[in-house]
């Protein structure tokens, strides 16, 4: 699995409660995903095009279990890099199906709006913008292979396990 | 190879012979807990499943929203007692039965020794404290769990934390907890092992608070032996035969961290993160507060309102300052009704809430405003985690908050008779 766009960059310990506000818990997907960043970065949500990257620092997704990838897939980010994940965040990347990478070093190797390309399954992050490159450990395949399946919701409605669609009151 | 305690839980759960750091596992999950969270996303709105794997294996507590504030909540209530009654679901702890998840699974004797536990809150590894590997997962995790009942971990490397000693009369499990991030920062990827002969001097209480507060150090599975104290607070829930884990002879530890709880002294993360964060309350007095807030799951237990009450006592909240009390369950709320602990808080011109996450995670029962100052003896210091993106939020234990509260600004408990 690869991946290629620019990027935006974000410093160490970005937490959940950053990325989902609680004041976004009452709104429509779609108006919730305006608000990701409203507090650390307002108005970032309006400049992010689909494909673009996160790269973060140390233990980015800290905190709370929240369904912050849900909001970053609506606003179309098509991976997250950081020097490290808290696990319940990268837990919930592979399980949306976004493609996430641990690669220690990141931060050094991306200036905010380069353009990187990704491959998940080697672990070789090329800076296409500055002709630079970093190693990272590669994400496992068992965990890759939740991630080109589309994610536990598209499993489970393959398997039949859950229903397409949305149970009584809580449809949009 | 001899295993580390939550390796063994992983192996078991697993299936399998041993296994080491690096595996990845796919394990049956022994205890699946959904909140009402579940139920009301309107990100990821829910499906109730066409089929549940072990229904006597989950329970159900409406707690981060309880009662209902809003009208999502209250469909998100309806939907979850309406899968309960779908899939015969055993544990539903339904509003007035309810309490926050991680006090309702204590109560109930759902954290057992050597158990696979697993929630959809970030503060599950609270039940850590009774030897039970447990970790929150995200929500639509829990729904594979509930429709599989089986989950996926990559076998972590873990941390010997040897403790030592016994905590000075005037600090609690949260001072500890954040003496030891200050001391050793971040244990992202890591699982976290208490040992040490200063365990046994911890209350139920501090350690409960202790491994709830894991969490912001960014641990993965988090254990404390199940020594007489676990095993008897289970038997008087009717719990009794366990099968605790212990570390084998020559397991391997990642890193072994050493804490004297007699160097311990009242601490204070300041706003934002708790590692690096973190200083003496003293180094803070002065600052002035608009709220003070005791409750959570790291906080709402009846030796919390205990605390409170004795700091409280004859004694009134400061003018302009606002403090507010939330019961970690029905249980806690009664019990310091009878106790006296309420009245206590009340008289002194505190508020107590009926129990609920609310506070701690800025739902409800205590948003704090823009450009306010909150000390809280909750689980998080983080920026909007209360509220407005403005706030400052101060996180320490409950003599502080309850000593700070009477001041109006942060002290040291010691500053306050009775905190001492």
């Amino acid at each position: 699995m690869q991946h290629e766009a620019r990027t935006w960059t974000f410093g160490d310990d970005i937490s959940t409660d950053l990325l989902y506000p609680q004041t976004a818990y009452a709104l429509p997907l779609a108006e919730a995903a305006k608000l990701v960043f409203s507090a650390n970065r307002p108005g970032w949500s309006d400049l992010v095009e689909p494909g673009d990257i996160i790269v973060g620092g140390r233990n980015f997704g800290m905190g709370s279990s929240r369904a912050a990838v849900a909001l970053l897939r609506r606003l179309g980010i098509g991976a997250c890099l950081a020097e490290s994940f808290s696990t319940l965040y990268l837990r919930n990347c592979v399980n949306y199906a976004l493609p996430a990478l641990a690669a220690p070093g990141v931060l050094g190797l991306v200036e905010e709006g380069d353009r990187i390309h990704v491959d998940f399954s080697t672990g070789a992050i090329e800076n296409r913008s500055q002709g630079t490159r970093l190693m990272a450990p590669p994400l496992p395949p068992a965990l890759l292979t939740i991630i080109e399946q589309g994610g536990v919701i598209a499993s489970l409605e393959a398997r039949g396990l859950i229903p397409a669609a949305p149970t009584g009151a809580s449809a949009p | 190879m001899p295993m580390t305690a939550t390796q063994q839980v992983l192996a078991r759960a697993a299936q399998r012979e041993s296994v080491a750091v690096g595996d990845i596992v796919v394990c049956d999950v022994d205890r699946a807990v959904l909140l009402d969270m579940q139920f009301n996303s309107t990100a990821v709105p829910w499906r109730q499943p066409n089929h549940v794997e072990h229904p006597q294996r989950l329970a159900v507590v409406l707690d981060h929203g309880a009662p209902a504030p809003s009208l999502r909540d209250a469909a998100g209530h309806r939907l979850a007692r309406e899968f309960c009654a779908a899939f015969d679901v055993p544990h539903l702890f339904d509003i007035g039965r309810h309490g926050i998840c991680h006090e309702v699974i204590a109560e109930n004797g759902l954290a057992r020794p050597g158990e696979l536990l697993l929630c959809s809150d970030s503060h599950t590894c609270a039940a850590g404290a009774f030897n039970t590997a447990a970790r929150g997962v995200g929500g639509i995790e829990m729904l594979q769990v509930t429709c599989t009942g089986k989950t996926w971990f990559v076998v972590a490397p873990s941390i010997e934390v040897e403790l030592t000693g016994k905590l000075l009369p005037y600090c609690e499990g949260k001072d500890l907890f954040l003496a030891l991030a200050r001391a050793r920062g971040s244990a992202e990827n890591m699982n976290l092992e208490f040992t040490g002969e200063g365990i046994g001097s911890l209350s139920l209480h501090d350690r409960r608070t202790i491994a709830t507060q894991c969490a912001e150090v960014h641990a993965e599975f988090v254990l404390f032996p199940a020594d007489e104290v676990v095993l008897a607070y289970l038997a008087d829930r009717g719990v009794h035969d366990v099968q605790p884990v212990e570390s084998e002879s020559g397991a391997e530890y990642a890193a072994r961290w050493t804490l004297d709880l007699e160097r311990v002294e009242p601490q204070v993360a300041v706003p934002g993160k708790i590692v690096g964060n973190v200083t003496d309350a003293a180094t803070l007095a002065g600052t002035r507060l608009d709220q003070c807030f005791i409750g959570s799951c790291a906080n709402g237990q009846l030796e919390d309102f205990a605390l409170a009450a004795r700091v409280l006592a004859d004694r009134h909240v400061a003018s302009g300052t606002r403090l507010i009390v939330t019961p970690a369950s029905q249980g806690v709320y009664l019990e310091a009704v009878r106790a006296g602990y309420v009245s206590a808080i009340v008289e002194a011109g505190g508020i107590v809430t009926s129990s609920t996450c609310g506070a701690c995670f800025g739902y409800h029962m205590g948003v704090v405003g823009d450009g306010e100052v909150c000390l809280t003896a909750s689980t998080r210091n983080f920026q909007g985690r209360m509220g407005a993106a403005s706030a400052d939020v101060y996180l320490a234990s409950t003599r502080t908050v309850a000593a700070s509260a009477i001041a109006g600004t942060i002290v040291d408990p010691r500053e306050v008779a009775d905190a001492a």
